[in-house]
């Protein structure tokens, strides 16, 4: 498809720029003595690394900020990305307790950014490997869970090598986020600290069944992190046009920052309404498309997409078209889109578990025009490869069974985590699996049981010293007076 | 990784944070919670005859609505557990934390007997060591204890006296701050044997008043008394008594120093300054045991990053950097420089050179903003403006090359009779009221002869 650029390319970088820029060290410094240091933090509840937030923040406060940098990658290999592309609002932020106090929560992404991105642009050693202990594990990809697992497991001494098909570490952190949010570089630089505590990476390496079969026979264990693979067919009429593309691979496109190349439409319409396709329509948007349409199959309400990336969608002014269901893209005679066909849905009576399926109401069709189309509609899963695994067993929507404390899969020398085993969902509840797989990898090879940084949640919930309770005494009248119930009133003594 | 390991007068602890005595460290289970959560060692709430408390006990100032209680009042007493109770606990939590420094603090009437009686219970124990508590400001001095005897030197080195008479462990004197001059009880002390002092205990103060019903804090019943005051507020007070004591030719022992630490960076301050280990309480009341991780990280990382090999290396470092006023260049002379691309326009550095300081900073138009400039000529470089600015690194002062040679006050007034320094012990016994004594070098002619 022709490229239409409406826009200069300085202007692009524009629109590219952080969506959170960085915060200056005046700002964290502020930011972080607004922190009010909180004993079992709900914040740090609230992450599923469990990063020890208020302990990170106050050395920014005390200027340790090495040593706060090393609090979090502690607790997540990956800080710096998370730092970019959590759903903080649902997380830390959301569970702050200055959202009650002051109605704004302490920026502790930005903060978390500060101290990640002082540590990396310093140079400061954020790892240390553990003595050789002589034995070996190979992870398949380098994404969130991969990386995670195999920092871990450094840590305590095993040879690691990550296979990964890409060019580059970092999978998804590296190739699906919106640029806006995150650049390749930061991702890349990230993976480097791994690198530097000997780490090895084997990029651009496909794991056919023949590697694996070697692999299985060279290591004590294997990690498959192997993520989702293509976004799942529309099956329907002219979804084989130029103009129709692959969220993810598109998004891949605009990641190369080569703006004249990325394929952009005047009117773009982007079917489904998650994540990763706000992240197309935004991009689209700030790539120059003039309207950009989301295409729903349910209503708004129902939309899967984080509240504040619905907001920024409609701060870019995309538009949206609830209940509609795709049913046709049409073509000229060239072969180039001309418009979405669709047809609108209604709900049906929620069946006894309370969900809604929408039914195509007949004789509502309608077009969008539109010049190019981007499908959004999740991934599918890598059954094949994973299927070829002995022992490994799936559950009904593909994704692989293990035990949640350990990461085990069927095959007991395979472990696994990320994507592939939660169906997709953010990088930082991969990167806790990678830990928690390192844990059940080294307990299933040494038999020795190690914890590592939020591996659980920080404080326990019983009382840390016993305390006897107070017996209940039963509540006073409230008509009876103070003096009536032997409360001294100090200020009535004058 | 550098060694945090520490030894104060024989004392040997895994780092140089110990807990004061003081609520934190009031009974066994605490102090084992505290060394699991990684302090070095602790100085045992103060034993004596057991007491009996007031409530309220504590008052504070805040720093801003997030920096809550940077100065603490407390009216508390010593101990309320008996004796007893006390040393068992003691002796358990030896046994088990043998590598961690474990200190009896002691206060108890003015007799022999009754001090010779306590440090042999104490030495039973296990613990490695005793501190005398003289500086308790409130209730027990009235009672002739605390720092009624801190403030007297001739007590203060006649008790440190019986109890070395009995005592075969190290010996610390904590000392009251509430002194004209801490020279005198220091030397004192050390005269009676001290092998070490420990400073400083606290303030008198009274917090605030309540302004709907009158009463002082901390509000007893309609009534309030003085307290003791501690917490970030006093730690300049503590490093500067800490800093006399490490300059005082007589009192060269070990010090452990107390007052407002809250970070690491507060600990260097003191260690700099002749600490050999430092003592922490408020901090601790406010955030619990686990601000010692930060502190031993942050101290870590900071021996680590000036490549010094140990924390010994650091002890005393500041110490010559410190003189009398009339030792200071008169020549030295540095002026503001701001920087225009980092200013934001607040204007503080002007307001407050233009209502207090020396007006020289005016505000001028530089194209479209409105920009603080300093007066070079008229600038005294008194640091006021680069106080107030909030932006880091925003405001420096330079030094003037084409200054004179470095000269003195001693040098300019060629060896005036007034100003020169008398090395006449002040805080012997036989004058030893610490009213009328005066450390060395800063009798109060030099302050007289400075001002005129
Ligand atoms: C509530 C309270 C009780 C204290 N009790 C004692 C005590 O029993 N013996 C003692 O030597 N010092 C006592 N102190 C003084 C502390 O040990 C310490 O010298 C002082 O608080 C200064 O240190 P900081 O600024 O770190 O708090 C007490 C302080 C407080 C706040
Ligand atoms: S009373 Fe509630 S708000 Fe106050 S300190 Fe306790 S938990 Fe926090
Ligand atoms: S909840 Fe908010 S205020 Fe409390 S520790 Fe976490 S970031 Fe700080």
């Amino acid at each position: 498809m022709k490229s239409f650029i409406p826009l200069e390319a300085v202007q692009i970088e524009r629109n590219f720029c952080d969506v959170a820029p960085a915060f200056s060290r005046a700002q964290a410094k502020v930011e972080a003595d607004r922190c009010l240091y909180c004993y079992d933090a709900p914040c740090t509840r609230a992450c599923p690394t469990h990063i020890d937030v208020p302990a990170f923040i106050k050395k920014i406060s005390s200027d340790n900020v090495v040593g706060s940098a090393r609090v979090i990658f502690d607790a997540n290999p990956i800080g710096a990305t998370c730092a970019r592309v959590c759903p903080t609002s649902a997380l830390c932020e959301g569970a702050c307790v200055e959202n009650t106090l002051l109605h704004k929560p302490i920026d502790i992404g930005r903060l978390q950014r500060f101290a990640t991105d002082y540590a990396i642009d310093s140079r400061r050693p954020m790892f240390f490997s553990g003595e050789p202990n002589g034995k070996s594990v190979a992870i398949i990809g380098a994404g969130p869970a991969g990386y995670s697992c195999a920092v871990y497991l450094k840590r305590l001494g095993y040879a690691v090598t990550i296979y990964d098909r890409r060019e580059l570490a970092g999978g998804l952190d590296t190739y699906g986020m919106a640029e806006y949010k995150m650049t390749q570089k930061v991702s890349v630089e990230e993976t480097n600290l791994a690198r530097g505590i000997g780490v090895e990476f084997r990029l651009g390496t496909e794991v056919t069944p023949e590697l694996l079969v070697q692999l299985e026979l060279d290591n004590d264990a294997i990690f498959l992190a192997v993520g989702l693979g293509q976004t799942t067919k529309l099956g329907v009429e002219g979804e084989n046009a130029p103009g129709v593309f692959d969220a993810l691979q598109w998004i891949e496109q605009v990641k190369t920052r080569e703006w004249t190349g990325i394929p952009v439409g005047r009117t773009v319409a982007v079917i489904g309404a998650g994540n990763t396709a706000v992240d197309a329509a935004t991009q689209a948007k700030r790539l120059g498309a003039e309207r950009v349409v989301m295409v729903y199959r349910r209503g708004e309400a129902e939309m899967p997409a984080y509240d504040y990336e619905y907001e920024l969608a409609k701060s870019d002014a995309v538009e949206f078209r609830w209940k509609s269901a795709p049913v046709g893209i049409v073509t000229d005679a060239n072969g180039a889109v001309r418009s979405l066909k669709c047809v609108e849905t209604l709900p049906t009576v929620p069946d006894e578990k309370g969900r809604v399926a929408y039914g195509m109401v007949e004789g509502s069709e309608f077009e969008i025009p539109c010049d190019m189309v981007i499908k959004a509609l999740g991934q599918s899963k890598m059954t094949a490869f994973l299927s070829g695994i002995a022992g490994l067993q799936l559950d009904g929507s593909g994704r692989v069974k293990v035990d949640e404390g350990t990461m085990a899969t069927g095959n007991p020398k395979y472990f696994a985590g990320g994507d592939c085993v939660n169906g997709g969902r953010e990088a930082v509840d991969a990167a806790q699996m990678g830990k928690l797989g390192a844990m059940g990898i080294h307990q299933f090879i040494s038999g020795e049981i190690v914890e590592f940084a939020g591996a659980r949640l920080p404080f326990v919930e019983k009382l840390p010293h016993e305390i006897e309770l107070p017996v209940p005494t039963p509540i006073a009248h409230p008509e009876a007076s103070a003096a009536e119930l032997g409360v001294k009133s100090y200020a009535a003594q004058g | 990784m550098a060694d945090l390991t520490s030894n104060l007068a024989g004392i040997s602890s895994p780092n140089p944070f110990w807990l004061a005595s003081a609520p934190p460290t009031n009974m066994g289970s605490m102090i084992e919670r505290a060394f699991d959560a990684g302090w070095g060692g602790a100085v045992w709430k103060t034993i004596g005859e057991p007491i009996r408390n007031v409530c309220s006990r504590l008052s504070s100032i805040d720093g801003s609505s997030t920096q809550r209680m940077i100065g603490l009042n407390n009216i508390e007493l010593i101990s309320d557990r008996p004796t007893e109770v006390n040393l068992r606990e003691m002796a358990q939590c030896k046994r088990k934390y043998p590598k961690h420094a474990l200190i009896a603090s002691l206060m108890v009437e003015s007799n022999r007997e009754a001090w010779h009686d306590i440090v042999k219970r104490v030495e039973d124990t296990g613990a490695d060591g005793v501190e005398l508590n003289f500086g308790c400001p409130h209730g027990m001095s009235e009672r002739g204890m605390g720092s009624a005897m801190g403030q007297v030197p001739e007590y203060a080195e006649m008790v440190t006296g019986w109890v070395k008479e009995a005592c075969s462990l190290p010996v610390i004197v904590k000392l009251t701050p509430n002194v004209t001059s801490i020279i005198a009880p220091g030397r004192a002390a050390v005269r009676g044997g001290a092998d070490a002092l420990s400073l400083i205990n606290t303030i008198n103060s009274i917090t605030g008043v309540d302004l709907d019903t009158l009463i002082p804090n901390s509000n007893v019943n309609g009534k309030a008394a003085h307290g003791g005051y501690c917490g970030p507020a006093v730690k300049p007070i503590a490093l500067n008594m800490v800093s006399e004591l490490a300059r005082d030719e007589f009192t060269q022992v070990p010090i452990s120093g107390i007052g407002g630490i809250k970070d690491w960076r507060d600990a260097v301050e003191f260690l700099l300054l002749g600490s050999t280990n430092v003592q922490v309480c408020t901090q601790v009341m406010h955030y619990g045991y686990r601000i010692v991780e930060d502190m031993i990280d942050g101290l870590n990382n900071y021996l680590d990053e000036k490549g010094f090999a140990s924390v010994n290396d650091i002890v005393g470092l500041s110490v010559p950097r410190v003189t009398n006023w009339s030792d200071l260049d008169l020549n030295y002379h540095t002026v503001a420089s701001i920087n225009h691309d980092k200013c934001i326009q607040c204007n503080l550095c002007h307001i407050a050179c233009e209502d207090g300081a020396h007006q020289c900073i005016p505000l001028v138009q530089i194209g479209d903003k409105r920009f603080p400039v300093v007066d070079e000529t008229e600038c005294v470089g008194c640091n006021l403006c680069s106080l107030v600015c909030p932006v880091p690194d925003c405001i420096t002062m330079v030094s003037l090359e084409d200054r004179g040679a470095p000269m003195t006050w001693h040098e300019f007034t060629n060896g005036d009779a007034l100003v020169q320094a008398t090395t006449e012990d002040h805080g012997g016994i036989s004058n030893g009221h610490a009213i009328t004594s005066a450390p060395v070098g800063t009798p109060s002619e030099v302050v007289h002869g400075s001002a005129s």
